[in-house]
């Protein structure tokens, strides 16, 4: 079977346990220090680094674009056990909407070279726009499988089975592709202690826009579309009511939504 | 205010040619920002265009219909985003408003970069701001509101079921239908859409753009019959936990959360659902939270509205009881 070079892009986000904030900036608080590898993108790993097993000849790139932080994401991949990691970082970049990271990611898996399959996580759990996969695919002139809940790469066709608001769809295409994975693709593995350790010898490369050849103009908050005016933390719900059943619960809920006209 | 350039809407519809709920919606707030410059409409061509429907957008203040006649199938994200590059062309719209849903977020993506648009998803509100449109959406599982502005001359948003009322124009108009005839290029046929197969209609609303849902997790030990028949007195939507999905006591298509279906109906009641923060993240904007939850401690509580510490074998019995004898 012929080599195959499969890119993973993962994002650093802030984790969702923990309290998120949007800064005085209006852009998303990420040095909290409470930054983590983007829970989606586990299962983008995980699908990549089957695929790659099942292969005699596969290597697996995990890819970041991100502030310094950002290179958690990263070695966290090769921990679970890609072969090579790249991070992109560059002051500039900060403030991209999601046309300008697609821009940095598609120069990057063009450096990259050779790409047989991207693959990418459902979502970030900062933004939740889902928008980046087909965007990136887009930029790169890939055909894009996004969402797959089942994933099959067989010689040179790549088959994604995925379920959408109203119905149930199969994709085929032929590689070099983009695939995005949901959580119901796989159970993403922990990494061991082998995987930890073989990871500490791996070489992070870390690049800038003027390594890949990205106009600056063109990304971060030079380049983007849309601009976030006001952010404010939801004021807390008013007039919460919480009571113990004692046998009249049932009668009492009715008559709340009665109340406040929601039946 | 209002802008100068027509607005397009996507008209969502079912494969036998009904419009999608959300977008009598979206095409309302559409009319609502495009004042004398009109709403357009865009239909694929996949499924008829019949008379009730076009009467129906009269009713919402539609004057053209775009019939996308395309020598492709435009379920396909790349050919749908071609098609409509060319109908946003054809109509000369600084706007293209959809429906928010994972496929016409596919073809946004799309749409923006082909046409140099800036595009905002799950906005919960648009407006005109010195010339500007300017989206309302909540961010971090409905714990920050925030308004982006789109600062480039073509928007492209996506519009949150529930976001609007819909409603009818203060005088119907007639709706003219052009077809628009689209060759998409050989790039966006490189995906075949080997099947897709619709689900069938459950009977409840839908899920997605329903008024009211009521929703189980573990706590119903896979008895979702006291959720189905709260859900059937208010007339709502039944919703469920990954863990109620992943154990096989209703279909997948049925969670809601971060990774299932965002809603934001104006009651939301979860029963038997702990509240862990990948549910929160797909019915933390809803309107009024309601829980019944046997644990005091369990985390929905913290947001909301109305709390029963109780079972929910119980509660909700007597509640839908209850609500069927007040409705009389
Ligand atoms: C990557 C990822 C993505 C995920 N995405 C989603 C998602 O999109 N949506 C989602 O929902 N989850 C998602 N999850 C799972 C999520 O983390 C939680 O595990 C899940 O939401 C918990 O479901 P639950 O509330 O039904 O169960 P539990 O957390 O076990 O809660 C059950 C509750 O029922 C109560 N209870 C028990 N018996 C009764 C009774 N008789 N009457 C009343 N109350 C009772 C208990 O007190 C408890 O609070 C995701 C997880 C991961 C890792
Ligand atoms: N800055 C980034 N670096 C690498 N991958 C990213 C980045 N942003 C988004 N992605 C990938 O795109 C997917 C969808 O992200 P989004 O469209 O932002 O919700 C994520 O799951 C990641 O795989």
């Amino acid at each position: 079977m012929p080599r195959v070079r499969i890119v993973v892009c993962v994002k650093h986000v802030p984790d969702i346990q923990s309290e998120r904030a949007l800064g005085p900036d209006r852009r998303v608080v990420r040095d909290g220090g409470d930054g983590t590898l983007n829970e989606l993108d586990e299962n983008a790993l995980e699908a990549a680094l089957s695929i790659a097993e099942a292969r005699d000849d596969a290597e697996v790139v995990v890819l970041t674009v991100g502030p310094d932080d950002a290179v958690d994401a990263v070695r966290k991949g090769l921990q679970m056990g890609a072969d090579e990691a790249v991070h992109v970082v560059d002051d500039a970049i900060a403030g991209s909407d999601v046309i300008g990271t697609a821009r940095v990611l598609a120069a990057a898996v063009q450096h990259v070279g050779d790409v047989d399959l991207v693959v990418t996580g459902m979502a970030g759990l900062d933004g939740l726009t889902s928008l980046l996969p087909t965007a990136l695919a887009q930029l790169l002139d890939l055909p894009a499988l996004p969402l797959a809940a089942e994933l099959t790469v067989d010689g040179g066709t790549v088959r994604v089975r995925r379920n959408l608001d109203h119905a149930t769809e199969v994709l085929e295409a032929s590689l070099p592709a983009l695939v995005s994975v949901t959580d119901q693709a796989n159970e993403p593995r922990y990494p061991n202690f082998k995987g930890i350790m073989a990871a500490r010898k791996k070489q992070v490369t870390t690049l800038t826009l003027a390594d890949l050849g990205v106009d600056a103009s063109t990304v971060g908050a030079a380049g983007a579309r849309t601009e976030v005016v006001d952010a404010a933390a939801r004021p807390p719900r008013e007039n919460r009511v919480l009571l113990t059943d004692e046998g009249d619960a049932g009668l009492r809920l009715a008559a709340y939504l009665v109340e406040q006209k929601l039946v | 205010m209002t802008t100068t350039a027509p607005v397009l809407v996507l008209l969502d519809h079912t494969p036998d040619g009904a419009l999608r709920g959300p977008v009598r919606e979206v095409v309302t707030l559409a009319r609502e920002l495009a004042g004398n410059a009109g709403v357009l409409g865009v239909w694929a061509a996949d499924a008829e265009l019949g008379a009730d429907v076009l009467a129906d957008l009269g009713a919402l203040g539609v004057t053209r219909v775009h019939r996308l006649v395309a020598d492709a199938d435009t379920h396909l994200s790349a050919v749908l985003a071609e098609a409509l590059e060319q109908a946003l062309a054809a109509a000369g719209a600084g706007l293209l408003l959809t429906v928010s849903s994972f496929e016409n977020k596919e073809a946004a993506a799309r749409v923006a970069l082909a046409t140099g648009a800036g595009v905002v998803t799950d906005a919960d509100g648009l407006e005109v701001v010195d010339g500007r449109y300017v989206a309302s959406k909540t961010v971090f599982a409905g714990t920050w509101n925030t308004r982006c502005a789109v600062t480039a001359p073509v928007a492209v948003v996506t519009v949150k079921a529930n976001a609007v009322q819909a409603s009818p124009a203060a005088a119907p108009v007639a709706t003219e239908v052009v077809d628009l005839a689209v060759t998409v290029s050989a790039v966006a046929r490189r995906v075949t859409l080997v099947e897709r197969v619709e689900r069938p209609a459950s009977g409840r609303p839908d899920l997605g753009s329903a008024h009211v849902v009521v929703a189980g997790g573990r706590g119903t030990e896979g008895d979702f019959s006291p959720v189905e028949d709260l859900a059937d007195a208010l007339g709502a939507a039944v919703g469920a936990t990954r863990v109620a999905t992943d154990e096989g006591w209703i279909g997948h298509d049925a969670q809601i959360g971060q990774t299932g279906v965002t809603i934001s109906p104006r009651l939301y009641v979860g029963a038997g659902v702990s509240g862990a923060v990948h549910h929160r993240g797909g019915m933390q904007a809803s309107g009024t939270i309601v829980a019944v939850n046997s644990d005091p401690d369990a985390p929905i509580f913290e947001i909301a509205d109305f709390g029963v510490v109780g079972d929910l074998f119980t509660v909700l019995p007597q509640a839908a009881a209850e609500l069927r004898r007040l409705k009389g």
